[in-house]
């Protein structure tokens, strides 16, 4: 369980940094969206699944969802 | 200077960063007898340390399995308040910035899989959305998670169908939710003195009807939370000045 959660960790990492670092805000939303979706696993092995769930929902679901929406609205990742 | 300003400000953060660390205790010479959280485990605020069976256990201070709601819902309940408060500031933000008249339509027909999927999920997203808070004082979830589901399936009928608008009642009942959930407050305040109190029977722990009026404040919420959430959404798709 140890290296699987180690694993995760790393990840988590590796899609923050892409999500800074990306050059089109829609792969920055996917990989916020990623980073979301494993720390929701995070929490189920830290038995947080109160957090999971809401986790779950609102950041891998809703805000992913909604800053696409909000990038529609603006027209796109123009400079 | 401008940067020396910002790196004054980040040197100020890392030292008060380090004072905390210091009133942080060591690790593994923490007394939980002695923390709060002990006593929001075994319900016994008032004092009375009985043992607590699942099923058997009768009248407690606080009757939801899940102590996580005990916590959010029953003993910090004025913090969710604020919370629900919080939401919707940020929901009528939204709602100030983008107004707009009618629904933004691009003519064409959605995709033929998220029109057939659609089809099938809808009912069972909203069905498990009402489980979520439902359940609260019994799984894992509660009136967010659950409104924010639901949000989620009026998210996926905007995507798959062109004519679809939330009707204006989807206000009316957010408003009204919210103002169910100071009203349960304002009773408690009128029968037993305290604001939010849980005035109803708390019956046996880990039954569907018990917890006093938990169950009934997470319907309110997750009622509430769905609604501010379909409309926040609703607002993204609307386009015309008025």
């Amino acid at each position: 369980m140890t290296a699987a959660t180690i694993f995760v960790g790393i990840l988590m990492v590796i899609s923050g940094i892409l999500a800074i670092e990306s050059k089109k805000l829609l792969d920055s939303f996917i990989f916020l969206s990623l980073l979301s979706l494993l720390s929701v696993f995070l929490f189920i092995v830290l038995k947080a699944p109160d957090v999971a769930i809401t986790e779950a929902s609102v950041g891998a679901g809703l805000v992913t969802a909604v800053l696409i929406l909000a990038l529609r609205k603006i027209g796109g990742d123009e400079k | 200077m401008r940067r020396f300003l910002s790196a004054l400000i980040a040197l100020g953060l890392i030292i008060i960063l380090l004072e905390f660390l210091n009133l942080i205790p060591d690790f593994g010479n923490v007394d939980l007898s002695k923390r709060v959280s002990n006593s929001f485990i075994n319900k016994s605020v008032d004092g009375n340390n009985e043992t607590i069976e699942f099923k058997k256990s009768k009248d407690l201070e606080d009757g939801s399995a899940n102590v996580v709601t005990s916590i959010v819902v029953n003993y910090r309940s004025f913090d969710t308040l604020g919370e629900v408060t919080v939401l919707f500031t940020a929901a009528l933000g939204v709602g100030l910035i983008l107004k707009g008249l009618r629904r933004k339509r691009f003519y064409r027909e959605p995709n033929f899989i998220l029109k057939t999927a659609n089809g099938i999920l809808l009912p069972l997203i909203f069905l498990f959305g009402a489980y979520i808070f439902i359940h609260g004082h019994l799984t894992p979830g509660g009136g967010f998670p659950g409104g924010t589901i639901i949000a989620a399936g009026i998210l996926v009928l905007y995507l798959s169908n062109e004519k679809f608008e939330l009707s204006h009642r989807a206000k009316i009942l957010e408003s009204g939710m919210g103002t169910v959930y100071v009203l349960f407050g304002l009773v408690g305040l009128i029968l037993s003195g305290i604001f939010l109190r849980n005035f109803l029977p708390t019956g046996v722990i880990g039954e569907l009807f018990s917890a006093g009026i938990v169950p009934l404040i997470y319907v309110a919420i997750g009622f509430k939370v769905g609604a501010e959430l379909s409309n926040l959404i609703s607002e993204f798709q609307k386009e015309g000045q008025q």
